[in-house]
């Protein structure tokens, strides 16, 4: 897998980067979703291209690294479920899942609009059709889950001791 | 000595079809799901992927279901899983710094910079029973209020400033980090070592440790600099990808304690720190964490070592639960060689006693 590919070439230089950054974002947008959801999405963005599977979907571990007092040397705190799979293209583009969990329909989806993402011809149907809706969803729930903290807040000058009156 | 019992395996089939009749319990009431495990039984959930070592909320959920609740029966068929699957490699550090906190508090800086918000904590209540529970109804919205977008810093980066408490241990790229799922434990341990054994400990252990130091048996001084919780991201560094990957968010609970240093002959005194760091909502499991692992630095620190929190060997060998339920428990195997052995020894030296006692009461008399 880690031999040289033509896809690969494209990633070099600094539009390579920006299209790193790129996939990185719909990654963990997709990495988020609901299963059900992301398939609904994608079935309803209409024909997609033929594939084949690169790597059939499979169940790992990752052992997830902390850092000593958060900023600090690293340390093996425990131990994650993943799912992974990677898919190819008929056009040559590969796409990789990698997702929290078992879910290898989930990381087959993840792979298959990674790999969507890298065409010019299905990016903005991925990115208005999937991605967009999705992340929309997601903003949205951490916009209320930010609220319902932000209610939580102390403020301080409100408690005022009795005794500092006298 | 073990030996194998015969005809046993009718009488373990029949316990076993018993064990799933009583786990299931009275027909009558509804089965429970995953999903009201995993999120009604939330803590719970999150104690077991902790001390699993394994975070995967839906298994969490089904040992301890299979587990009838038993938390270390469920934590035990979690690492049993997880010796089922192939690893695909190490994440990025976590940067916890960058958390979506949904709860910060610190008991050391009132107004620290981004606030202090309570989240969902069972602090302040009263303890008393809630019969309401005991029903299904509705609960009520959570208030909501625009959200002020203050930084979060660490509370020790504003000690640092002024050198008043120790810099973090600075990552060396020649040293690989430690992994007791890899090498077993030897001593001394390093610190990532023994942090991966504190955050994978048994709770109830830790929590009687670190409660040890604060009575006087290794005191440290700590307060608690800051406790946060909330999600982060994991990545991990996919070679075939070329980049690192984001896989998604989990719950993380992080505790920093500052404790007290008077400084050494080389050190001037500082404030120095104890570090706890685990799956999911684990707020008293992490400020525990926090205070073994600032106790068992005193080697480190050139503090005298003389209490059980300080001991590593001690505290590392006996803080897994699994380890632990592992040795007590298999005093219920069949030992019945063993103990026909001890029998005729404890016979033997009953019969000696009994022949030598005139002998011993003649030097009784003599000296008195």
């Amino acid at each position: 897998m880690t031999t040289a590919h033509p896809v690969s070439l494209k990633t070099d230089g600094e539009s390579g980067l920006a299209q790193h950054a790129a996939r990185r974002e719909a990654m963990a947008v997709l990495a988020g979703s609901d299963t059900g959801e992301l398939a609904a999405l994608l079935a309803a963005a209409g024909e997609l291209p033929a594939h084949e599977e690169l790597r059939k979907p499979e169940s790992g571990l990752l052992m997830l690294r902390g850092r000593i007092s958060g900023d600090g040397s690293p340390f093996n705190v425990g131990e994650l479920t993943v799912a992974r799979a990677a898919v190819k293209l008929a056009s040559g583009e590969m796409g990789f899942g990698y997702v929290l969990g078992r879910d290898h329909e989930k990381a087959r989806f993840v792979a298959l609009c990674d790999a969507l993402v890298q065409t010019d011809r299905f990016r903005p149907l991925i990115e208005n059709g999937v991605i967009e809706p999705l992340r929309a969803r997601q903003r949205e729930a951490r916009k209320l889950a930010a609220e319902r903290t932000a209610a939580t807040r102390v403020e301080f000058f409100t408690l005022v001791r009795g005794e500092d009156d006298k | 000595m073990y030996v194998a019992v015969k005809d046993g395996e009718r009488a373990i089939e029949n316990a076993h079809t018993l064990l799933a009749h009583e786990r299931r319990g009275d027909p009558q009431v509804p089965g429970l799901s995953l999903a009201q495990i995993s999120e009604q039984l939330a803590l719970a959930v999150d104690r077991v992927m902790s001390e699993g070592s394994l975070y995967d909320r839906e298994l969490a959920a089904l040992a301890i279901k299979q587990a009838r609740g038993d938390l270390i029966e469920a934590i035990f068929l979690l690492r049993a899983y997880r010796a089922t699957l192939p690893r695909f490699g190490m994440s990025e550090p976590v940067d916890t710094g960058a958390m979506t906190v949904r709860r910060r508090i610190s008991a050391a800086f009132k107004d620290l910079p981004g606030g202090q918000v309570l989240g969902p904590t069972f602090d302040y209540t009263h303890r008393l029973l809630d019969h309401m529970l005991a029903g299904d109804t509705a609960v009520a919205q959570p208030q909501s209020v625009p959200v002020q977008a203050d930084a979060m810093p660490r509370v020790s980066d504003l000690l640092a400033a002024d050198g008043l408490i120790e810099p973090s241990p600075q990552p060396d790229a020649s040293k690989p980090v430690g992994d007791l799922t890899r090498e077993p434990l030897s001593f001394p341990a390093e610190r990532d070592l023994r942090l991966q054994n504190l955050a994978r400990g048994d709770e109830g252990f830790l929590l009687a440790l670190g409660y040890s130091t604060q009575r006087g048996y290794g005191r440290t001084h700590p307060f608690a600099g800051e406790i946060r919780l909330g999600e982060v991201d994991v990545e991990f560094f996919a070679e075939e990808v070329g980049f690192a990957v984001p896989l998604g968010r989990i719950t993380m609970t992080e505790c920093q304690m500052i404790n007290q240093f008077h400084g050494s002959a080389t050190q001037a005194p500082q404030f120095t720190r104890g570090y706890g760091l685990v799956f999911g909502h684990g707020e008293r499991k992490a400020m525990t964490m926090a205070l073994v692992d600032r106790a068992l630095r005193a080697r480190e620190l050139g503090e005298e070592a003389n209490a059980p929190a300080q001991d590593e060997e001690f505290v590392l060998s006996h803080s897994d639960n699994v380890q632990a339920t592992g040795f007590v428990e298999h005093l219920k195997l069949p030992h019945y060689v063993d103990f026909q052995a001890e029998l005729g020894l404890v016979r033997r030296m009953r019969a000696d006693f009994e022949a030598t006692a005139d002998e011993r009461l003649a030097i009784q008399e003599a000296a008195e």
